[in-house]
């Protein structure tokens, strides 16, 4: 039987530290121990992208990274976002173009719109498609995913 | 906000009702929902495609630290096998029995033998690793044309591979290829898919003083819990079956799984709950697939051009066993095999077919998809042969937009349709040509058409009941209507949407009709502890025939309404109607009353119409007369690089119609991902065993969706011929670009490769197999 | 899909880090971003006993150049490179997978790893570049050529960890990189890593090309590059090279891909990468 590791992080600005088994998945530590579901798991391969939460900053799949490896680390989820009647310009922009269906990979495709917008505050189409390949959806098509994220880009200064 | 007569609820592209929890992660999934003293499932599954169990030892599975119990195929005193919901009158359909464990024998690599139950998630998987079962390997069924002819076998105590014969037609099949000058003859081949929602499936069973409580990720809670009385013997009051948020389903989750029934009988027995959520390589082992069939398709014309004969015959790949629809699924085309040409012989035989795989069913479209691929791929190969324009051959064989309803050579009567002003409205959509025109340097650029109907609504329980189509159910809807005493609206439906946005659209049908706002109508579903008899969300009906009937409990309500507001303000009831978001009498609009205003007379009941019930409450449920079949052209025009073999999707354009638009954002929502849907299966998508069964595509490295950036937007446009079954005149949308798009994408393909001497190839097109067919052609 | 249970260290030092892999003996593995692990470990493909992360070694995060050599630490993201401006390593970087997996997998960890279906190890041959290996008995360096040994085999023995990257600068290279896949996210089918110097005289100076996913390891087209060298670089020349890129190779074949289309896929991507790299 393998033993525990403590680890502590920052999870959407609050730190948490638990006692956890080394082989706990990043999206379990969030999901289970914290209790923040908004996070999801869609496969076993890293292709999905329906886990994406962002570490340090950047955009990460929670699926394939240990909940230890994050040890010390600034998370933010989904739920990080934004608030009732106080969304995150991403969200307001799915919500209005209905860039989502059944909502399974929206906060995976939110998250990793959000890390392309930092990096590139105006994408063209072009750009938002390769920036989101690693987040599959089965719903939309896209179509409204990328209108949304320009519509986005639109809205920040 | 309120409706005026100039702004109606209905037609608007209202941002929907549900996105608010969805797009701040707080959704409850099923891998959300947890209960008190619950225990975690895995499920060992078979390596082996086809063998006998020699031998389960559990004993070492048993005894791992938090393992409570391991149950196998025998343990499991089942009332029945797992159920199959089709029995055409006067076909013999085989049907070997389907355990939710296997006992004896295995049949297809994933088939579940054994179930570990214990306390923690992470810790039943390492046990299940630890259940020794010793296989006695059978000979493995894999290749439908080698099985249809017979050898070795998937069941040997049926003595063939052959399930099933079912064959549809009408008119004078051998009169018609006589009168042609021209025959075409093609094997066409729709391969195996998978429907790949991203949600994984998952299944929390309660039982806990003689009540059942499962929630499931599932597009059909009201079949889950009859079936799960069924199974288990608990009588249907004691069950409550809900779907929570579910995550896409496209079919896949229309389904009464193994696992479903399993996880109840074991929370019975351990009087504990029970959670299970099956990875990636589980769902794409044990979930049920699409398509796989095979065409033998033959049509005939005139040299002018006029189509005089169309015959098929299609071997369908049932799978190991028949899950609760999967016979039925190639006969759903049949309805609709002809497309929307007026042909006057047409004839499908299907004959179904056991392989030691995965068992297919339902997936977006359901056998639809498959007819609209050959008739759309065989209008192309028509007009090749007979050098005419492909839109030319298609106009002159349209049904007449002046013919509807029009009675197919069948039988199955269209309610409406406009196919030349489809096609018209797509050709002014875009300039298809141009694009082709302007190829770069060392590509190929072709077009694509699909000129497409489909079959949906799914009802009338007349046609498809027992003694009709066969099926041992009905197929209405259900919808209650309740106005609280604040105006404020709860509309319980039975149909289950997952991603269809049918919150907001029957929240809209309602609003439009009561003169509120459908921010104030709440719209319940998937849960049968809270309204009526439902029968779910598939084949495209849930707004054709459950905002239907949402429409006729709405009804319901207007009626008395109207008589509570002209017994309060004195007037004739036929004088009250609806005018803004008052129910005001005729001719004098400022005497009136909102629904809030009514609901209250309705709950304190001091000055209520002699004899009328107090509330506002009322119930509807609908059978429709006659399927609904929408329409529409789509066109598209794609790159080949000859040098590999890639194909890009460079233009999609698509003119849909659903009859009158509720919601025409969630429409194109809905056409959009349809369209992706299959030129996933076109250009990506593929389930594949190799020759010893096993499943070479198990997860989404292998199983290649496509992503944002290996496909375009798209240009849409949309007719409105309503249809005249419904008082909504609207027909489904969820199914009608992936019944359209795939013969699109290959139709191009196919004008691409055309000038290579290329005249013919199946999907799925990917990049070797084209790369392959160029030089097959150069050779 | 979760692991098998495992013990975990994140060692403080390089040398600490060491110490616990030889204790770990040999189910001990190295942790650098963990994508190319944790989904084998995920599957039940692999199953150490100890996994030893490196996160905390920050000296395995530093990126330099000097001597005309660009120094990369194992830990350096894929999306650091990608945006580092190192020619063809970066553009073949920037193909890696997707954004999320470029943000947390590592130039160390996938050239340790040996998959002949990535993008680095080509790239680095190509380059004829080199890694640093540390183990108890001290550091090594060694070179791209003798790096792969076979199909998930690398020089990076038991108890060692690669702890740098080398590459030449290759000043004066025209560079193509090449890279045929279904979906953007996939791994290569084949992919192609060309590297021209263009001579004074216009003729092919020195030519590099190293081929991703046309056998068990890493290649060389060595029968191209010498068809090429010392040629005039003109469509004719290139095309001539081009045919000769498959010879030799036996690369694995799968649904999507026989040997004979990835052979006929390497002709047509060496001609189009070496098209770029001398234009």
């Amino acid at each position: 039987m393998a033993g525990s590791v403590r680890v502590t992080m920052t999870v959407n600005g609050a730190q948490q530290s638990a006692e956890v088994e080394p082989r706990l998945l990043l999206v379990h530590f969030l999901r289970e121990t914290l209790g923040l579901t908004g996070t999801h798991v869609g496969c076993d391969t890293s292709n999905c992208g329906a886990c994406t939460v962002h570490l340090n900053g950047e955009a990460i799949k929670s699926c394939t990274l240990l909940a230890a490896q994050a040890d010390g680390a600034e998370i933010k989820t989904i739920e990080g976002m934004g608030q009732e009647g106080a969304l995150h310009p991403l969200q307001e922009a799915f919500w209005e173009h209905h860039g989502l269906q059944c909502g399974y990979c929206t906060p995976g495709m939110i998250m990793a719109s959000a890390d392309l917008l930092e990096r590139n505050p105006k994408p063209n189409e072009e750009e938002v498609r390769e920036a989101l390949a690693g987040n599959l959806c089965r719903c939309t098509g896209y179509h409204n995913i990328v209108k949304a994220v320009i519509a986005a880009s639109e809205t920040t200064a | 906000m309120s409706a005026t007569a100039a702004e109606p609820w209905i037609g608007r592209p209202l941002k929907r009702k549900e996105d608010p929890r969805l797009i701040m992660g707080r959704a409850r999934y099923i891998d959300d929902i947890n209960a008190v003293g619950q225990l975690w499932a895995a499920f060992v599954r078979s390596p082996e495609a086809h063998a006998r169990i020699a031998s389960i030892d559990t004993s070492e599975a048993k005894a791992f630290p938090g393992v409570h119990a391991v149950f196998t195929g025998n343990d499991l005193d089942l009332e029945a096998p797992l159920p199959m919901a089709w029995v055409p009158p006067g076909v013999e359909v085989k049907n070997p029995p389907h355990w939710s464990l296997a006992k004896d024998e295995v049949h297809h690599v994933g088939d579940p033998v054994a179930l570990v139950i214990g306390s923690d998630r992470y810790a039943v998987v390492d046990a299940a690793q630890l259940v020794s079962v010793e296989y006695d390997p059978l000979p493995v069924v894999v290749d439908l044309e080698k099985a249809y002819e017979g050898g070795d076998l998937v069941h040997a105590d049926l003595g063939t591979n052959q399930c099933h014969e079912w064959s549809l037609g009408g008119g004078d099949l051998d009169a018609g290829f006589a009168a042609a000058d021209v025959v075409v003859e093609r094997r066409i081949v729709n391969h195996r898919t998978a429907g790949a929602a991203i949600e994984p499936r998952g299944v929390l069973a309660d039982y806990r003083a003689g009540s059942l409580t499962l929630t499931s990720s599932t597009q059909v809670p009201h079949f889950l819990r009859l079936f799960l009385a069924l199974q288990l013997g608990i009588s249907e009051d004691r069950i409550r079956a809900i779907a929570p948020e579910v995550g896409g389903g496209f079919g896949s989750k229309l389904q009464i799984y193994g696992e479903e029934i399993a996880l109840a009988w074991a929370s019975r027995k351990l009087e504990r709950p029970i959670k299970w959520v099956e990875s990636r390589t589980e769902g794409m082992l044990a979930t049920h697939h699409g398509r796989d069939q095979i065409a033998y398709t033959k049509i005939g014309a005139t040299r002018d051009g006029k189509i005089t004969a169309y015959h098929t015959k299609i071997l369908q790949d049932l799978g190991a066993y028949l899950m609760l629809l999967t016979p039925t699924i190639p006969s759903l085309g049949a309805f609709v095999m002809s497309g929307v040409y007026d042909i006057p012989a047409v004839q499908t035989d299907i004959v179904g077919v056991f392989t030691n795989k995965m068992p297919t069913d339902a997936i977006r479209g359901a056998g639809r998809p498959e007819a609209t691929h050959q008739i759309e791929l065989m209008i192309d190969q028509l007009a090749d042969e007979l050098g005419m324009d492909r839109l030319e051959l298609r106009r002159k064989n349209f049904m007449r937009p002046e013919s509807f309803p029009h009675e197919t050579a069948i039988g199955v009567v269209y309610d409406s349709g406009d196919y030349p002003k489809a096609l018209d409205t797509l050709l002014e959509l875009a300039d298809l040509d141009a694009i082709k025109a302007a190829a770069p340097a060392g590509k190929l650029r072709g077009i694509g058409y699909s000129t497409y109907t489909e079959i949906c609504g799914l009802a009338p329980s007349r046609v498809t009941g027992p003694s009709g189509f066969g099926l041992q159910t009905g197929l209405w809807e259900s919808a209650m209507v309740r106005v609280h005493i604040t105006g404020a609206v709860t509309v319980y439906t039975g149909t289950s949407p997952h991603g269809q946005g049918l919150e907001t659209t029957m929240a809209q049908i309602v609003a439009q009709r009561l003169g509120c706002d459908p921010q104030n109508v709440e719209v319940i579903h998937g849960d049968t502890g809270t309204g009526p008899q439902g029968l779910g969300t598939y084949g495209s009906r849930s707004t054709a025939v459950g905002g239907e009937s949402v429409a006729r409990a709405t009804a319901k309500i207007v009626d008395k309404a109207r008589q509570i507001v002209a017994h309060q303000l004195e007037a004739a009831v036929d004088d009250v109607e609806l005018s803004g978001d008052k129910f005001s009498v005729k001719g004098s609009p400022d005497k009136g009353m909102t629904i809030g205003e009514i609901s209250m007379a309705a709950y304190i009941p001091e000055n209520l119409p002699e004899g009328m019930e107090p509330g506002l409450e009322e119930l509807a449920f609908y059978d429709p007369e006659n399927f609904v079949f929408p329409f529409g052209a789509h066109g598209c025009v794609v790159e080949v690089d000859p040098d590999t073999g890639n194909v890009d999707v460079v233009k999609y354009a698509a003119v849909d119609d659903c009859g009158p638009a509720i919601n025409p954002k969630i429409i194109d929502g809905q056409v959009h991902g349809g369209i992706v849907h299959a030129i996933g299966q076109a250009l990506f998508e593929r389930i594949h065993y190799d020759d010893e069964g096993q499943l070479v595509t198990s997860n989404f490295a292998d199983y290649a969706l496509p992503s944002a950036a290996d496909v375009p937007s798209f240009d849409l446009d949309r007719t409105e011929t309503p249809s005249p079954v419904n008082s909504l005149g609207v027909k489904g949308i969820g199914e009608a670009g992936t019944i359209a798009a795939s013969p699109a994408i290959t139709n191009a393909v196919l004008d691409a490769l055309r000038p290579l001497g290329v005249t013919f190839i199946n999907m799925p097109l990917g990049p070797q197999r084209v790369w392959e067919a160029i030089q097959e052609a150069k050779a | 899909m979760i692991p098998a249970e495992f013990d975990y260290v994140a060692p403080a030092s390089l040398d600490d880090a060491l110490k616990a892999l030889a204790d770990g003996g040999e189910d001990a593995k190295v942790l650098a971003g963990g994508h190319s692990l944790i989904p084998l470990m995920k599957l039940r493909m692999a199953a150490p006993s100890l996994i030893v992360d490196l996160r905390q070694l920050g000296e395995l995060k530093a990126v330099s150049e000097d001597n005309g050599t660009i120094r990369l630490g194992a830990l350096v993201t894929h999306h650091t490179v990608a945006t580092g401006g190192f020619g063809l390593v970066s553009a073949a970087a920037a193909t890696i997978a997707d954004q999320q997996v470029r943000n947390m997998g590592t130039i160390g960890g996938t050239l340790a790893h040996g998959d002949p279906a990535s993008d680095m190890p080509a790239v680095l041959l190509a380059y004829e570049g080199s890694v640093l290996i540390r183990g108890s008995g001290g550091e090594r360096e060694v070179a791209a050529a003798d790096l792969f040994e076979d199909f998930l085999t690398t020089a990076v023995g038991e108890g060692e960890i690669l702890t740098e990257v080398r590459f030449p600068k290759l000043d004066g290279y025209g560079y193509g990189y090449e890279k045929f896949n279904r979906r953007q996210e996939d791994w290569a089918m084949v992919a192609v890593s060309a590297l021209v110097k263009k001579g004074a005289d216009g003729t092919a100076e020195d030519v590099r090309i190293g081929l991703t996913h046309m056998g068990s390891v890493p290649l060389r087209a060595t029968a191209a590059e010498d068809a090429l060298r010392g040629k005039p670089l003109n469509a004719e020349s290139i095309a001539a090279a081009a045919e000769l890129a498959a010879e030799g190779t036996e690369p694995p074949a799968d649904l999507n891909a026989s040997q004979d289309y990835k052979r006929h896929l390497a002709r047509v991507l060496t001609r189009r990468a070496l098209t770029t790299a001398a234009s």
